[in-house]
């Protein structure tokens, strides 16, 4: 806080209450800041977020993470078995619970489980698995049931369903140089950037914006590219401002996570209207000498995320964050003659986040028992997640999104 | 607006073939599109170059494999370098064949190839499968499509792609029955999940050597009776094959594909049945059917000029016909290639590229306007492509500080540069008798399908100090229009 008495602060948080209203009667935010008088607009503080406004973060672990040796089954002699070098001992294990140890590189994920922060559900797969890492992202990120080719991603379509009419492709962001299929809908589609600044100051070329202003209608397709680039030019200037209204002044680590989710810190204080974060850790392909690759990835992962969760905490906005981490596929439980794993089929997801219903091991550990082709068995089907956290978190309708209607899991 | 000749002869190039080259533009005012088209076919007619990017230790490895037999005899240090190869070949064989698309003259039969290679999508990580396939595909381009669908289903890139070695009497793999009939020839709700299963078992035994040879294992195969869309009867693959042609609606999807990619997504039924009649009727000449659609009136229909978005591949190459110019560093096509959304080779799935809107987001769009700008001023190239663990694209670009062999990430590209170096002459000659005022109007005619330029803008950002500086960088700033995106 900033000094302001409790009155005033009260006044503010309605204040951002009906423009927060506003906002979801016009789909942005942006035109209903920018249309407040100025006396109103010198009401912003920092850390004035009203609670309520929830996002989503997506975190993709790229090339196929390998599940058993996340979150381990430390009482499990078939898993010792099958990986006698690889296998992570229980004395090394970060230990949750009787049965289950977290990877020895995720300290702050096992501070996240004592804290009632942190859901680790187990055997999350589709049937008929896709061992293959192209087919199986695209499978994963499209939401499709694997049977046919999907050419719009889950978020997509989400952006389909809620923004009709939006000027800006900022509700849904992805922190990279390439948009990933996940965000691409069939009208619309989120924006990729690395940094805010890097995208402002490219989008500055005068040459744009001329062209830009004086295009006159003249056609379907030219005028759908020349929106697509005022769109992004617009975005630019709006993102760049939001993420210097209230930026992060946390100390992230200097690692590509880090300066990732330090962005997405920065616009999470922010007022802009992006729901939902998407940003990809890899490659986890480790077919050869797997335990100094994931631990380092591992250790990436965790000192960034132990800043960000910090981060949240302090600025009053981790009830509003669910994060969840994902794979394409989990790997196989038997340990390969190279020190590696290779491909699986069924795979563990964390949720992380203050707004957690169900908190814990929301599930049972994989039955190494019952396997097929020597591959895990899926329990949950990833979709019953995704419609959990259109439903439950986006407040968005599910069904439509996702073309099926899966039940929806306990956990938010 | 009436569409001029010249633009009339430049859809043809650019839907026939890669667009314009510098050096065909002073003709096109003229010529009639009979005249370029009848040039086009005769340039295509004879049988393609076989393209080969082995080198001598990759010919050494592969005889090695063979002689172990299988893959799993290899020593790790053999695998390894046979992967490492395997990738580089498929590098070089990328970068060969964009070499013909920009300056073999064989222009429509690379383009059909081009069409054929995202339908039928395959990866496989071997660097021979993959020549071979591409040999397949673009020797049939323009022949017949019982022959070409024949070829690419016994191929061994396609057979190991869709799991058929798998495909065995006691336990079928449906894989490669089903995308022979959803994605290859009829097309989805044409047929039942009773007649993939029955098809499935057709296809047992169908296999390849090591080497890549195709091998019929007769001991997989279900000799048993199969009733496959109506028709019973103990059939092996090819029978398949057969009764799949049999069928018009396999003309027809094939018809209507090519008709979206070449004329227009939006499909026109009078148009469409006429072709896919007479592609039916023709049994599945090719050729014939092209020559159906580019000598056709409706092909320039006005509401056909211009409207389709070029897919990365085809903004490239496009590029390089009509401004040539020398790379040092060619790699820089792949990184387009990747941070854009289509590298060749790499389908994103079986069902090839979607293409249209599809290849444009803000991001992607940004990158398109800027290449003519870097090409120009050689500025620096600051993306990083994601990571591809199917493609391990991080060793195919030979990352200088790759952090170690099994590490598989995205090249940094920071501080890149494409080190082009066009070669302006033979462009500029096309504006010799250009008055000055007429010239932006000129390069517009040049560069773009339809729309008219907005003079003062371009004059803004061109180096008026000197008639030629004033082209070329006129032509740069309308390249890098989104205009430019169209053809």
């Amino acid at each position: 806080m900033d000094g302001n008495g409790m009155i005033d602060l009260q006044s503010e948080i309605r204040i951002m209450n009906i423009k927060r209203r506003t906002f979801l009667q016009t789909g942005t935010l942006a035109s209903a800041s920018m249309m407040l008088p100025g006396f109103m607009k010198a009401l912003q503080r920092p850390n004035m977020v009203p609670p309520g406004n929830k996002v989503l973060v997506v975190l993709q672990f790229s090339g196929g993470n390998d599940g058993l040796n996340t979150v381990i089954p430390v009482r499990n002699d078939i898993y010792y078995k099958e990986r006698p070098g690889l296998g992570i001992r229980r004395e090394k294990a970060l230990i949750l619970s009787d049965e289950v140890g977290l990877n020895p590189s995720l300290p702050a994920f096992r501070d996240l489980y004592e804290d009632g922060s942190l859901g680790i559900l187990n055997g999350v797969g589709y049937p008929n698995p896709d061992r293959s890492h192209f087919r199986s992202m695209d499978i994963w990120q499209s939401g499709s049931s694997g049977k046919e080719y999907v050419n719009t991603g889950w978020i997509g379509r989400y952006l389909d369903a809620q923004c009709n009419g939006c000027d800006k492709p900022t509700q849904a962001i992805e922190i990279d140089d390439v948009l990933s299929l996940a965000l691409k809908g069939e009208k619309n589609k989120g924006l990729a950037l690395r940094d805010p600044r890097r995208l402002y100051n490219s989008s500055q070329e005068k040459f744009f914006k001329d062209i830009s202003e004086t295009h006159k209608a003249g056609g379907d397709e030219v005028d759908y590219l020349y929106k697509t680039m005022a769109d992004t030019l617009n975005s630019a200037d709006y993102i760049f401002r939001q993420s210097r209204l209230h930026p992060s002044g946390a100390s992230y680590p200097a690692t590509q996570t880090g300066r990732s989710l330090k962005t997405i810190a920065s616009l999470i204080f922010s007022d802009i209207n992006t729901k939902v974060y998407y940003l990809s850790l890899g490659s986890f392909d480790t077919h050869i000498n797997q335990q100094p690759q994931q631990q380092k990835l591992f250790e990436e992962l965790n000192n960034a995320l132990k800043v960000f969760v910090k981060d949240m905490k302090d600025n009053n906005r981790f009830q509003d964050l669910c994060m969840f981490t994902f794979s394409e596929f989990g790997r196989r439980v038997s340990q390969n003659a190279s020190g590696g794993t290779d491909h699986g089929t069924a795979n563990t997801m964390f949720f992380i986040g203050g707004g957690l219903k169900q908190k814990g091991i929301l599930n049972g550990m994989p039955n190494l028992n019952d396997l097929i082709e020597d591959d895990l068995k899926y329990s949950v089907d990833f979709k019953n997640v995704y419609a959990t956290v259109l439903k439950n978190w986006l407040n968005a309708d599910d069904r439509e999104i996702l073309g099926n209607s899966f039940d929806y899991l306990n956990f938010l | 607006m009436p569409v001029s000749n010249q633009v009339r002869n430049q859809h043809l190039l650019w839907r026939a073939g890669f667009g314009p080259s510098a050096e065909s533009i002073q003709e096109l005012a003229n010529a009639s599109q009979g005249e370029i088209f009848k040039r086009l076919l005769k340039f295509s007619s004879k049988n393609p170059e076989y393209i080969d990017v082995a080198n001598n230790a990759f010919d050494g490895l592969f005889k090695g494999l063979q002689e172990a037999g299988r893959i799993e005899n290899l020593s790790k240090e053999q695998k390894q370098a046979l992967r490492k190869q395997s990738r580089e070949g498929i590098r070089n064989l990328n970068l060969r064949w964009i070499e013909e698309m920009v300056n073999g003259q064989a222009q429509l039969l690379e383009k059909m190839a081009f069409f054929w290679h995202g339908h039928f999508a395959c990866r496989n990580l071997n660097m021979y499968f993959q020549q071979g396939l591409l040999d397949i595909i673009r020797k049939n381009a323009l022949g017949n499509f019982g022959e070409l669908l024949r070829e690419v289903s016994k191929s061994a890139a396609m057979l190991a792609f869709l799991n058929n070695q798998q495909n065995r009497k006691q336990h079928p793999n449906e894989n490669f029955a089903r995308e022979v009939m959803e994605l290859f020839t009829m097309g989805r709700g044409n047929y039942t999940e009773e007649d993939i299963r029955e098809a499935a078992r057709a296809f047992t035994g169908w296999g390849f050597t090591i080497g890549g040879e195709f091998v019929f294992r007769k001991q997989l195969h279900d000799n048993g009776v199969k009733t496959v869309l109506g028709r019973r009867g103990n059939f092996d693959g090819d029978d398949i094959l057969d009764i799949l042609l049999e069928h018009r609606q396999t003309a027809r999807f094939i018809a209507g594909k090519i008709y979206k990619y070449f004329v227009n997504e939006e499909l026109d039924e009078a148009n469409l049945s006429w072709v896919s009649d007479r592609f039916y009727n023709s049994n599945y000449d090719i050729r014939k059917l092209m020559e159906d659609i580019f000598t056709s009136d409706w092909f320039y229909d006005p509401r056909n000029i211009g409207t389709r978005i070029k897919s990365p591949v085809e903004l490239l190459v496009g590029m390089r016909r009509i401004l040539p110019m020398e790379l040092a560093n060619e790699e820089m096509q792949l990184m387009f290639q990747k941070v854009l959304g289509q590298i060749l080779f790499y389908p994103p799935n079986v069902a090839g590229w979607p293409g249209g809107k599809n290849w444009i987001d803000g991001s992607s769009l940004m990158v398109r306007l800027r290449i003519p700008g870097l090409i120009a001023e050689n500025d620096e190239f600051n993306l990083k492509p994601k990571t591809d663990d199917d493609q391990q694209m991080g060793q195919m670009m030979r990352e200088p500080d790759d952090p170690g062999p099994s590490m598989t990430r995205a090249p940094n590209t920071a501080g890149l540069r494409i080190e082009a170096r066009v070669e302006w002459d033979v462009y500029l000659q096309n504006f010799s008798g250009v008055e000055k005022k007429d010239l932006i109007r000129s390069i517009a005619g040049i560069l773009f399908q339809k729309t008219e330029v907005n003079d003062k803008t371009i004059m803004k950002y061109a180096d008026i100090n000197n008639r030629e500086s004033f082209i070329r960088t006129a032509t740069i700033k309308m390249m890098s229009m989104p205009e430019y995106q169209l053809c």
